[in-house]
């Protein structure tokens, strides 16, 4: 069994900056007067109730958490929560909030997009965002389809996905939005699903308690464009089976009474999924979180069949800390007063080369 | 003693100097002949690898601080290295100061110094005949001459008879002053850019402290490159001093009765308006918040603002054009100046974040250094062509406020006016600088902040509306009566609470609104606040009751101030005005228009800012146009605008 790695204490540290409510807060304090206008049965009711119920154990004053969305069905989050928030264009959600993270660090800054919001058009902003690890917290809703738009396929549909635009079936080889943030040095990487309340609640407190960028997808139910994309992860008969629960510092079983295991392939250094038998029990692997190589993170990350999402991961796969652009760009600041003294306009205006003109 | 002096119409601008003084120094002593003159311009063109920026810089440094006025105009490839020797790879800088003021950086040269063949082959038809050239014999061999077409030696065969030519073997002197300080050859070769500038100094009597000093604190980590650059400096300035082929020096008396009371520096379009903006933060009392990427020609200002963190300024390169807006916006949400800089293809880009933030109706600087188009067109070279871009770029009614600075140092007052009308109005603004502004400079009036302009703001700090039942609540777009801004009320404030985006609002409250009456409503009232912003009536210079107006707008003043000087001396009345805001027009502009029979618009584009004038005032303004990258000559405009009259 492979020891894991101690999370550092500072851990919490950033958030110290966000001012703290005064007095208790609760659920109904987040909800805003607009109605809520989601077809009903969609995945994002349950997201946005878990949202609203989870933000009082927070205990942050609620002027300082802004929500900003892109554009998409769950991009209409921010309209929900009565905090300060901002719909902005197809996209671009993660580079606003960069520059609002990056101005503003007594604020928690959350971004609301979906999987063609952040993983299409707004590809780009998603993978700067992670690579520099600005203080944010995405929530990716991720329902394999372009819903806003009446149904076509999105980045993460399954191949031969059958839409309006794809009568014979899609072509394109679908992205797996862990792997990918993974691949874009991100320091914080979970997955979990819109039904289950209480993991998807578990997974919002270590997101907000992570110094830096933290990407949470959700799998969530279209029911009107691609109703039971994840019931594979949700149905009590198969789900068991299907779904691999990540727990830092547990070794990785499920199944019935935890009858299957992963372990290492010794030839190959791949991951695979095992019968645990007496024999191969001490091999099954233990999940570290904050191991500093994303290499076993990103390999649990392909164990998913991205077809039948049979041996899907869900929970917490990577929690690292490293810098965070927002201290760091604070903290040049700083120096640079330490260095110059605080800017004095009069001077720079004259320079060092000066001549004068009397009159 | 003779004494010649320029006419009033050359003295207009960029005519050719002329001797307007002689003095000799006491006979026996061996020293040389002094003249004086009341303007000069010079041209150093070399390949991109022989820095003759960097010596044009250094010229007009030592040419500012001895007092002189100026303006300078570099002209480069977009090419980091084009192929050494070629024509496309010659870079040129352009300088003209005087000892009176003047406007443009000169139409031609009256001093050409060619580093090789490419430079004079690509430059000689700018100079004219008489003029003086400084050619550097030791590129004049066989294979550098073939390279650009030169059958024969162009110094041997003639054709520059009609040049007084001064043949230097500028790379063989540079070697031979460098000897004693163990350089290989090609080391040593690199400093033959600052025998040329030793040597030209020493033609104009320009001070060298400052270029001595700047090459010691460039190569304050390479003593013996810094202590050989100044070496080969004062070698130049050495061999004009002894060698007989150069028997005249000239002085260009400082230019004291053209500057008001003041101190003065030299600057650049870009560095003034880097400080305009950092000068605005400090106005406002508002953290400076620049997104950006990297573009020529705007790239300098993103450097510039990196530099000065120290003034709470944060800089953020972003991954592309649309993260540099979006992080300005997102930064304007949270309270700060918010700027994003970039030239023509970048605007292209953040089209959808200007609609944005048109809706959002939040502060926002957009800084467009134009440069040649369409697509990528030509990098480094001038053009004011996205006008009616920065108009009308966007889908929907969305309109967006439009300054343009006229001069370099004028780009100082534009960004802290464009400020103004961003924070006042709390709309995105865009400033139109160009290329030509951009790299150009000239003498500036240094201010005194204290002068500067109270650009600071009222954040909401509480409920503005009270409903039926007597509740007092935020209303996120509910309008300031008189400006139409809507309240900046940013997150952390307690209470005020509030949800914006790129969907219609509904008036007042901000909340969604499909509501027919309400788009049209919001449509007019959006368009009602710019067209309603305050902006000073258009000034207009007609001493002499004139029957034609030339307008133009942006860097076009300088040229066309200088043709209309040209025109008035030699009798010829006109009337002229230049416009600062694009959008709102000025109010009085229609009436201005229409007091005249004429109307002429030269601008560097295909006649965008006439075609405004002409829809919106149904006035028959003609359109003057040039898009070679370059600015327009004064003699070329004075010629265009008689021909105008005289029609």
């Amino acid at each position: 069994m492979s020891e894991t790695t101690a999370q550092p204490a500072s851990h919490h540290s950033l958030l110290s900056l966000v001012p703290k409510a005064e007095g208790k807060q609760s659920m109904k304090d987040f909800k805003s007067d607009q109605e809520v206008r989601w077809c009903p049965g969609c995945g994002d009711y349950a997201v946005l109730a878990a949202v609203q119920g989870f933000m009082p154990e927070l205990g942050l004053a609620k002027e300082n958490i802004v929500f900003v969305s892109g554009i998409g069905c769950s991009s209409r989050f921010p309209y929900y929560m009565n905090t300060y928030g901002m719909h902005s264009i197809h996209g671009r959600a993660p580079a606003i909030a960069t520059g609002l993270a990056s101005s503003r660090r007594d604020l928690s800054v959350w971004v609301v997009t979906g999987d063609g919001d952040a993983l299409s058009i707004g590809g780009n902003h998603l993978i700067h965002a992670l690579r520099r690890n600005v203080n944010l917290k995405i929530l990716l809703f991720n329902n394999r389809i372009y819903g806003l738009t009446k149904g076509q396929y999105s980045p993460t549909s399954e191949v031969g996905k059958l839409t309006k635009s794809s009568p014979m079936g899609s072509l394109d080889a679908p992205f797996n939005p862990v792997s990918l943030a993974i691949g874009a040095e991100a320091s914080f990487v979970a997955r979990t699903v819109d039904s289950d309340r209480k993991h998807l609640t578990e997974v919002l407190r270590q997101a907000a308690a992570h110094p830096g960028t933290a990407l949470v997808e959700i799998y969530q139910n279209c029911n009107i464009f691609n109703d039971g994309a994840f019931d594979a992860l949700k149905d009590s008969e198969t789900a068991q089976e299907a779904v691999i629960r990540l727990e830092h510092g547990q070794p990785i079983r499920f199944g019935a009474g935890g009858h299957k295991g992963v372990v290492r392939d010794p030839a190959t250094g791949d991951l695979q999924v095992v019968e645990v038998t007496p024999e191969n029990e001490s091999r099954i692997l233990v999940h570290d979180a904050h191991s500093a190589s994303p290499t076993t993170a990103f390999a649990l990350s392909r164990l998913a069949d991205p077809d039948t999402l049979h041996r899907t991961p869900i929970g917490v796969f990577r929690s690292v800390e490293r810098p965070v652009y927002d201290t760091q760009m604070a903290d040049q600041l700083d120096a640079a007063i330490e260095q110059n003294g605080k800017g004095d306009l009069g001077r720079l205006l004259t320079g060092n080369d000066t001549w004068t003109v009397v009159g | 003693m003779t004494s010649q002096v320029s006419t009033p119409a050359d003295q207009a601008d960029g005519a050719a100097g002329a001797v307007v003084g002689e003095q000799r120094t006491p006979a026996g002593s061996g020293a040389k002949e002094v003249r004086r003159l009341d303007r000069v311009i010079i041209r150093f063109a070399g390949d991109s690898g022989d820095g003759m920026q960097l010596t044009g810089d250094r010229f007009t440094s030592e040419t500012a601080s001895f007092g002189n006025d100026l303006s300078t105009l570099p002209n480069f490839p977009a090419e980091i290295r084009a192929p050494a020797g070629t024509l496309p790879g010659v870079s040129s800088f352009q300088l003209h100061f005087a000892d009176h003021d003047i406007l443009t950086p000169g139409d031609a040269p009256n001093v050409l110094v060619a580093m090789n063949p490419a430079a004079l082959k690509a430059n000689i038809g700018d100079v004219p005949r008489g003029a003086e050239i400084i050619v550097n014999t030791d590129e004049f061999t066989k294979r550098p001459m073939a390279k650009v077409g030169y059958e024969t030696s162009p110094l041997e065969d003639g054709s520059l008879e009609a040049y007084n030519v001064h043949p230097v073997p500028l790379t063989t002197l540079t070697v031979e002053a460098l000897k004693e300080f163990g350089l290989t050859r090609k080391e040593a070769e690199r400093s033959k850019n600052m025998f040329a500038l030793g040597l030209l100094s020493w033609m104009y009597h320009r001070p060298t402290e400052g270029t001595e000093a700047f090459l010691r604190q460039k190569f304050a980590k390479k003593p013996d490159i810094a202590e050989a650059n100044v070496a080969a400096f004062r070698a130049g300035w050495n061999f004009g001093e002894t060698t007989e082929d150069f028997a005249v020096s000239y002085e260009v008396a400082p230019a004291t009765r053209a500057f008001p009371t003041g101190t003065y520096r030299n600057i650049s379009g870009n560095l003034a308006l880097s400080y305009g903006l950092i000068a605005a933060g400090q106005k406002a009392d508002l953290p400076l918040y620049l997104g950006s990427y990297p573009i020529t020609p705007a790239s300098d200002i993103l450097h510039e603002l990196s530099k000065h963190k120290n003034f709470g300024v944060r800089t953020f390169q972003a991954e592309d054009e649309i993260a540099g807006i979006g992080a300005a916006l997102g930064a304007a949400f949270g309270g700060a100046l918010a700027v994003t800089t970039t030239s023509g293809p970048g605007v292209a880009l953040k089209s959808e974040a200007i609609g944005l933030a048109v809706s959002l109706e939040l502060p926002l600087l957009i800084v467009d250094i134009q440069r040649g188009g369409p697509s990528t067109g030509l990098p480094t070279k001038t053009e004011q062509a996205d006008l009616l871009q920065a108009m009308y770029g966007r889908n929907g009614e969305a309109p967006v406020p439009v300054v343009a600075p006229k001069t370099p140092g004028d780009c100082f007052d534009a960004a802290l006016d464009a400020a103004r009308i961003a924070l006042t109005y709390r709309t995105p603004v865009f400033l139109l600088s160009d290329g030509y502004l951009a790299n150009g400079s000239e003498p500036w009036r240094i201010p005194d902040p204290e002068d500067l302009p109270d650009l600071r703001v009222q954040f909401a700090t509480g409920p503005n509306h009270e409903l039926a039942d007597g509740t007092e609540v935020f209303w996120p777009y509910k309008r300031d009566p008189q400006t139409l801004a809507r309240p900046w009320a940013v997150p952390g404030t307690p209470g005020l609470e509030h949800r914006i985006g790129g969907i219609e609002k509904q008036d007042g409250t901000g909340n969604i609104s499909y509501d027919p009456a309400n788009h049209d409503f919001m449509v007019r009232t959006r368009q009602a606040k710019i067209d309603g912003i305050e902006v000073p009536d258009l000034e207009v210079d007609d001493p002499d009751g004139a029957k034609t107006l030339v307008i133009g707008w942006g860097s076009t003043y300088g040229p066309i101030t200088a043709a209309v000087r040209r025109l008035r001396v030699a009798g010829v009345p006109i009337a002229q005005a230049h416009l600062r805001h694009l959008n709102p027009f000025p109010r009085n502009l229609g009436e201005v228009l229409k007091r005249y029979e004429k109307v002429v618009v030269p601008e560097m584009n295909l006649g965008q800012l006439a075609t405004l004038i002409r829809a919106k005032y149904l006035v028959d303004a003609q359109s003057y146009n040039q898009v070679n990258g370059m600015p327009f000559k004064a003699e070329q405009l004075a010629t265009v605008l008689k021909e105008a009259i005289d029609v």
